[in-house]
């Protein structure tokens, strides 16, 4: 590192290792950036955390059966989304206590499963730290291609139930009203979420991909109310933050997983700082001029 | 029956067998309350917290108990001050849980960078649990611990149901219902510090969720309750052990997560969809 900025991104690209992890990161923050949004939007948090934790024994039971962890991850995850989807909705008629009683098993039985692959597949222990914490070492160009065509088929379909999705998730009992199939799209948008959580979990690592899923949107939304003004700037943001992260890993000995959720929550940090400040000088200014309050 | 004594004749395994009932005696009755007020998710923070603070106290330097127990207690605590305005969504707290857990990613790294002869094995131990791994100190440290966690749970249990049940009436009764619910979260944060031993960081959500949702299930009567819980857990813990010891492939803690999970699939099965806790 010579403080050298021009020198420094070059030698960036000088790898081949890296040039992958670059390509990979770039890919993933695009389709997690846009899944997020719709999740932010939709309050569906905790079931792109479930879909990710899940996709961590998928990887860890590929690995073990001697297939590639990439399939291992995407097919946990799809498999885990289409489950969800499935369960007929009962968020809001039970007891909620219950509920969370079984998410809260069902992500414990899921790392615990992990678990015993990682020490039936015997002594891999880095290999466990990655898959949880990320890595962007040995990312193959096999993997980059995997991650890019899944990626282009989650956006396309994403693109072509955009609108109804949209409509669907601010108001839901009026787009059922309109015939929208609100059922079918939350479905859809599940198996789609599986998709974008898979992926970052490959660079994340499977404990932390609200990094790139949640914080992305979560910022933007802070920034601003325009729907399609703060879905793009979910996506910059994403892009920036694995870029950061990733030059940051490469020349620190600290892993990937530490940067991309660190530089994402300072971004969510200073976002809600700004708008807080924002809100009391604009109260400031209200109680300034007692004629034009109307709170 | 000699099995079972050949089983207690290894030292290593009357430690996790005795420390580990006790551990799940405080897990099941802590998560029953943890489950009927709700508050699963204060078990999942605890979880993340709980492997930052051993992993800072790791790389430190200091012993990873003052760390385990130092964190979970303090952020046990800070949630019950934040308690009643403290309703933050979804995204802003899993925004906090991702960041603290990345920090423990960090410590990690650091002390298998700088630590001599330090391996990924610590943090691994810390994530999934290392209950035959215990020495005979820690495990009476353990089982003190879980124990004075159980006997105040059964103290505070009467009122504490009250409080949870019905949080108006209890206060109009001049039950202190803010002091109680501070106590109860210590309570719990020390209970996810011993846990975090048995069953790992990443676990320890199943051993208070699963005995208390299984028998939430099966009884709506709370001390009935209340005691299935603490059974189901020191039955999935001892169960989970001889798993483990019979087939060593298999890690304890999956052993525990599997017996747990099943009990609770068991109790879902029985009972039907239709009746709910």
């Amino acid at each position: 590192m010579s403080w050298n900025i021009v020198a420094d991104v070059r030698q960036l690209f000088l790898f081949s290792f890296m040039v992958n992890a670059l390509r990979a990161g770039t890919i993933v923050a695009v389709a997690a950036g846009a899944l997020g949004w719709f999740m932010v939007l939709r309050r569906q948090a905790f079931a792109g955390h479930t879909l990710a934790i899940v996709s961590f024994p998928g990887a860890a039971g590929a690995i073990l059966v001697g297939i590639s962890a990439t399939v291992g991850y995407f097919t946990a995850a799809i498999a885990a989304a289409l489950v969800i989807a499935a369960v007929p909705r009962s968020a809001d008629g039970r007891a909620r206590s219950g509920e969370s009683a079984i998410i809260g098993t069902v992500q414990a039985f899921a790392l615990a499963c992990g678990a015993l692959f990682v020490s039936l597949y015997g002594g891999f222990l880095n290999g466990l730290t990655n898959l949880l914490f990320g890595s962007f070492l040995g990312i193959s160009p096999s993997q980059v291609v995997a991650l890019l065509a899944v990626a282009t088929a989650a956006l396309a379909v994403l693109a072509v139930i955009a609108r109804p999705l949209f409509f669907a998730s601010v108001d839901p009992d009026v787009a059922a009203a309109r015939g929208v199939p609100v059922r079918l799209l939350s479905g859809v948008f599940l198996v789609l979420l599986g998709c974008a959580a898979a992926e970052v979990s490959q660079i994340t690592g499977a404990l932390l991909v609200f990094a790139l899923l949640v914080m992305p949107a979560a910022t933007a939304q802070q920034v601003t109310a325009r729907p399609m003004a703060s879905f793009w700037l979910t996506i910059a943001l994403g892009l920036v933050v694995v870029w950061l992260a990733l030059a940051a890993a490469y020349y620190s000995v600290y892993p990937v997983g530490f940067f991309v959720t660190t530089f994402g929550f300072a971004a969510y940090v200073l976002a809600a700082a700004g708008r807080a400040a924002a809100a009391r000088s604009r109260r400031l200014r209200l109680a300034a001029t007692p004629a034009g309050s109307t709170a | 029956m000699t099995g079972l004594a050949g089983v207690l004749s290894q030292p290593f395994l009357r430690y996790a067998f005795i420390a580990g009932a006790a551990i799940a005696a405080a897990s099941g009755l802590a998560g029953y309350f943890v489950v009927l007020r709700s508050q699963v998710f204060t078990g999942d923070a605890l979880s993340h917290v709980a492997f930052t603070g051993a992993l800072a106290a790791l790389a430190a330097g200091a012993d990873l108990l003052v760390g385990l127990y130092g964190a979970c207690v303090l952020v046990a605590l800070a949630m019950a001050a934040l308690g009643a305005r403290g309703r933050a969504d979804d995204t802003v707290i899993g925004s906090v849980f991702a960041w603290i857990l990345g920090l423990g990613a960090l410590f990690l790294s650091i002390y298998t960078t700088s630590a001599a002869g330090a391996s990924a094995v610590s943090g691994v131990n810390v994530l999934f649990g290392t209950i035959f791994g215990l020495s005979a100190a820690q495990a009476v440290i353990d089982t003190a611990v879980a124990g004075c966690v159980c006997l105040a749970l059964i103290v505070i249990a009467r009122p504490l149901l009250f409080a949870s049940i019905d949080e108006a009436v209890a206060r109009a009764r001049r039950v202190p219902v803010r002091l109680l619910g501070a106590v109860f979260l210590g309570l719990v944060g020390v209970t996810a510090a011993a846990a975090t031993q048995a069953v790992g960081a990443l676990l320890l959500l199943g051993l208070l969720a699963a005995p208390a949702g299984a028998a939430q299930r099966i009884t709506t009567r709370p001390f009935r309750g209340l005691w299935l819980s603490a059974a189901f857990a020191v039955a999935s813990v001892w169960a989970g052990l001889l798993i483990a010891y019979a087939a060593p492939k298999v890690p304890p803690s999956f052993g525990i997560l599997a017996v747990a999970t099943g009990i609770y699939l068991a109790a879902l099965a029985l009972t039907g969809n239709g009746r709910s806790a």
